[in-house]
C-alpha cells in the first residue's frame, strides 16, 4: 500500500558490513526465486497457457462472446464509476485529515479503513439488507421502479464501497508529510480555498494520487465477493468478468473460463505496468530532492550588493 | 502601515501561548520578537498574520481593526522558517503566484507579471536561478526565494518568522545584514521573530522581549542591552553574574559588596539580586580603592580579544569575568590566585 513512499528510502548498495556470505545469499535468492516461480509465473503461464489450450480461434470465439462482452462492458462502467467517484471521495477524506484538525477526525479515520475491515461478502449483504425487496427501503424502491439490488446500481454502490479507502490511504501519509505550511503560504498570498487545492496541495501529491486510482483500479475490476452478493448472477446484465469467469467454470468450459480469465489477468497486468512507472518516477523526484543543492550555492549572492526598489 | 496590537490572548488547551499582549510598530519600523522557544513570539506573529485566531484582544493596521479580517485580505507577506516554497514550482513560478491568483480583473498582464518577478528576483540576486525548482537551491537562497515570493504582492506589512533561523551561522550574518539594507531601502513596516539576541540588536529598530506568553520589555537595543527592565531580560541578552543578598533604606548588600539603592528607601528589608556582565568587573590584585570583593581564579581561556576568567567567589558562586587581552597580559593572573572584583555597573531587582 506504502510503496510509493517506502520505495524512496531503499537507494544505492548496502555497504560491505551488511551483506552476507556468498552462499547465503544464493540460498536466499534462490528459495526467493523459486518461491515466485511457483506461487506466480506459473500460475500466470497456466492462465494462458490453458486460455490458448483449443488455439486462437477457441480463444477470440471465448472473448468475442456476447455474454463475455457485455461482462467486460460491465466491468469497465463499474470500475468507470466507483474510481472517480472513490478519487473525489478520497481526495477530500485525505485532504480534511491531513489538513485540519476537528473533533473526530480519528473516528472518521477509523471509519475509511472499515471497508478493508469487513469481508467483502458482508459488504454485499449491507447493501441486501438496505435496498433489498425485504428492506425498509425495498417498498418505496419498487413503487418509484428503482433498481439497485441485482442491477447495476448495486453493483457500483459495492465496488465503491470495497474500493473506498484506497485513495485516502494512500495519500493520508502523502498529504501529512507535506505538511501544512505551503498552504498557508498560498493563502497569505492571497489565493482562495480551490486555488490553494488545485495549485498547491494536489500537484504536491499528484504521484500519490495516481497511485492510489491504480489501487483502486485495479480492486474495483477484480472485485468478487461483493459484486457477487448483489449481483444476481444475471447473465448479459449483471455479471462482471469476475462472476462471467466464475459462471464459465462452474459450467466445465475450462477454455473459455481461462480465456476470460485472461483478459482480466491483462488489465492486472498493465495496472502493475502503470503501478511501477510511477514508483520509478516518485524513486526519482524524491532521489533528486534529498540531492545535494549544487556547488555554486551561496557564491552567486553579494551580501554589499545594492537592492533595488522592486 | 503601522500595525497595533491589543490585548491579544491565545490558548491551546490549557496552555496559555501569548498571554494579553499589548504592542504598536509604527508605518517604516523593522522590529524583532525575541524571546526563548515557547515565549509566544511565533504565535503573536501568526495572530498578526491572520494565521491563527485570538481568543481575546484586537489586531489594528493604520488604526482600522483587522481581528476580523482573513489573512488574504490582511496585505500582509509572511517568510516562513522553513521556506515553505512550493516544491513542484520553478522559483520563477513560486514568485509570481501571489500575482497569478488574483481575481481576473486585478490580475496582471504576463508581461507585467515576469517583469515584476525578474525585479523582484533581481533584487534578492537570484534572477539567474528563476527555472530551478526549489530543492536545487541552497538554504539562503531558498530564503530570498521566500523573501522575493511575499514581496510580490506588494504587501503592507512584512512578517518573517526565524527568517534565519535554518541556516548556517555564516550565510545567517550576510543574510541578515542584508535584510537590514533591503529594510533600509524599502521601509517596509517589518517584525520579525527571533531567539537569538545578536541577531535582534543588530537587525530591529525596536527589540519586543517576550517570556512565557507577555512582554517583558519593548524597547530599542541600546535600551534593552543598557537599561534591561527585568531579570528575565537581563538573563536572556547574555552572560551574567547573579548576586543574591538583601536592600533596605536606599541601599542594596551582596555578601561584603554595597550599593545605593534609591529605588527602594523604605525601612523594611527585601531580599534582592543584582546582577553584573562579566565584562562591567574590573579585576584587580588589591582592593585599594575600594567597593571591591575577592574571588579565586579557577579557569583562564585566553583565545579571542577578551580573555574569559572564571573565578569562584566567597560563598562558592562561579563568577564569569571578560577583560581586555592587554589588561590580562599585564595583570597576568595566576590559577588559584586570589583577586579582587569591582563591578562597574551592576542592575539590581527586588524579587518577586
Amino acid at each position: 500500500m506504502a510503496g510509493a513512499s517506502t520505495t524512496v528510502l531503499r537507494r544505492g548498495p548496502a555497504p560491505r558490513s551488511l551483506t552476507e556470505p556468498l552462499a547465503v545469499r544464493l540460498v536466499l535468492t534462490a528459495i526467493a526465486l523459486a518461491f515466485l516461480f511457483l506461487f506466480l509465473a506459473v500460475p500466470l503461464a497456466a492462465v494462458f497457457a490453458e486460455a490458448f489450450s483449443k488455439g486462437w480461434r477457441a480463444y477470440l470465439d471465448a472473448v468475442r462472446e456476447p455474454m463475455a462482452l457485455s461482462a467486460l462492458k460491465l466491468t469497465l462502467l463499474t470500475a468507470g464509476i466507483a474510481v472517480p467517484l472513490n478519487l473525489v471521495f478520497g481526495l477530500a477524506a485525505a485532504w480534511c485529515i491531513a489538513k485540519f484538525d476537528f473533533p473526530g477526525k480519528s473516528g472518521l479515520t477509523t471509519l475509511i479503513d472499515l471497508p478493508f475491515a469487513v469481508s467483502p461478502v458482508i459488504a454485499g449483504m449491507i447493501f441486501i439488507l438496505l435496498f433489498g425487496r425485504q428492506s425498509p427501503l425495498g417498498p418505496w424502491l419498487e413503487a418509484h421502479d428503482l433498481k439497485i439490488v441485482f442491477a447495476v446500481p448495486g453493483l457500483v454502490l459495492a465496488t465503491v464501497f470495497v474500493t473506498f479507502p484506497f485513495v485516502a490511504r494512500e495519500l493520508i501519509p502523502v498529504m501529512q508529510a507535506a505538511g501544512t505550511e505551503e498552504e498557508e503560504a498560498a493563502r497569505v498570498l492571497g489565493a482562495g480555498g480551490w486555488q490553494t487545492f488545485f495549485r498547491v496541495t494536489l500537484p504536491a501529491v499528484k504521484w500519490g494520487v495516481l497511485y492510489g486510482v491504480i489501487l483502486c483500479n485495479a480492486r474495483a475490476m477484480g472485485e468478487f465477493g461483493a459484486v457477487s452478493v448483489v449481483s444476481g448472477h444475471i447473465r448479459g446484465k449483471t455479471n462482471t468478468l469476475p462472476l462471467h469467469v466464475e459462471i464459465l467454470y462452474n459450467e466445465y468450459q475450462f477454455q473459455a473460463a481461462f480465456a476470460v480469465a485472461s483478459l482480466l489477468t491483462f488489465l492486472a497486468l498493465v495496472t502493475l505496468v502503470a503501478k511501477s512507472f510511477i514508483e520509478w518516477r516518485t524513486g526519482r523526484r524524491a532521489a533528486s530532492e534529498v540531492a545535494e543543492p549544487p556547488a555554486a550555492s551561496d557564491a552567486g549572492f553579494v551580501p554589499g550588493g545594492r537592492a533595488v526598489q522592486p | 502601515m503601522s500595525i497595533e496590537v491589543r490585548n491579544v490572548t491565545k490558548k491551546f488547551g490549557d496552555f496559555v501561548a501569548v498571554n494579553d499582549v499589548s504592542l504598536t510598530v509604527p508605518t517604516g519600523e523593522l522590529v524583532a520578537l525575541l524571546g526563548p522557544s515557547g515565549s509566544g513570539k511565533t504565535s503573536l506573529l501568526r495572530i498578526i498574520a491572520g494565521l491563527e485566531k485570538a481568543d481575546a484582544g484586537q489586531v489594528l493596521f493604520e488604526g482600522e481593526d483587522a481581528t476580523r479580517r482573513d489573512v488574504r485580505h490582511r496585505g500582509v507577506g509572511f517568510v516562513f522558517q522553513h521556506y515553505a516554497l512550493f516544491r513542484h514550482m520553478s522559483v520563477f513560478e513560486n514568485v509570481a503566484f501571489g500575482l497569478r491568483v488574483r481575481p481576473r480583473q486585478a490580475r496582471p498582464a504576463e508581461a507585467v507579471i515576469r517583469e515584476k518577478v525578474m525585479g523582484l528576483l533581481k533584487l534578492v540576486q537570484l534572477d539567474w536561478l528563476a527555472t530551478r525548482l526549489p530543492s536545487e537551491l541552497s538554504g539562503g537562497q531558498r530564503q530570498r526565494v521566500a523573501l522575493a515570493r511575499a514581496l510580490a504582492v506588494e504587501p503592507r506589512v512584512l512578517l518573517l518568522d526565524e527568517p534565519f533561523g535554518s541556516l548556517d551561522a555564516k550565510v545567517r550574518q550576510e543574510l541578515r545584514r542584508w535584510l537590514r539594507r533591503l529594510h533600509d531601502e524599502i521601509r517596509l513596516t517589518s517584525v520579525f521573530v527571533t531567539h537569538d539576541q545578536e541577531e535582534a540588536l543588530e537587525v530591529a529598530d525596536r527589540v519586543v522581549v517576550m517570556n512565557q506568553g507577555h512582554v517583558e520589555q519593548i524597547g530599542s537595543p541600546e535600551e534593552i542591552f543598557d537599561r534591561p527592565a527585568t531579570p528575565f531580560v537581563i538573563r536572556f541578552m547574555g552572560n551574567v553574574n547573579v548576586f543574591h543578598g538583601r536592600v533596605q533604606s536606599g541601599k542594596a548588600h551582596f555578601g561584603s559588596l554595597a550599593l545605593d539603592y534609591p529605588e527602594h528607601p523604605h525601612a523594611e528589608e527585601r531580599s534582592a539580586a543584582g546582577f553584573t556582565r562579566p565584562y562591567d568587573l574590573d579585576v584587580e590584585r588589591t582592593d585599594e580603592a575600594g567597593g571591591g570583593f575577592w574571588a579565586t581564579l579557577r579557569h583562564a581561556t585566553p583565545a579571542g580579544a577578551v580573555v574569559r576568567l572564571e573565578l569562584e567567589g566567597a560563598d562558592g558562586a562561579p563568577l564569569q569575568v571578560g577583560i581586555p587581552r592587554d589588561r590580562h597580559e599585564a595583570l597576568r593572573p595566576q590559577l588559584g590566585e586570589r583577586l579582587y572584583l569591582r563591578p562597574r555597573r551592576v542592575s539590581v531587582f527586588l524579587d518577586a
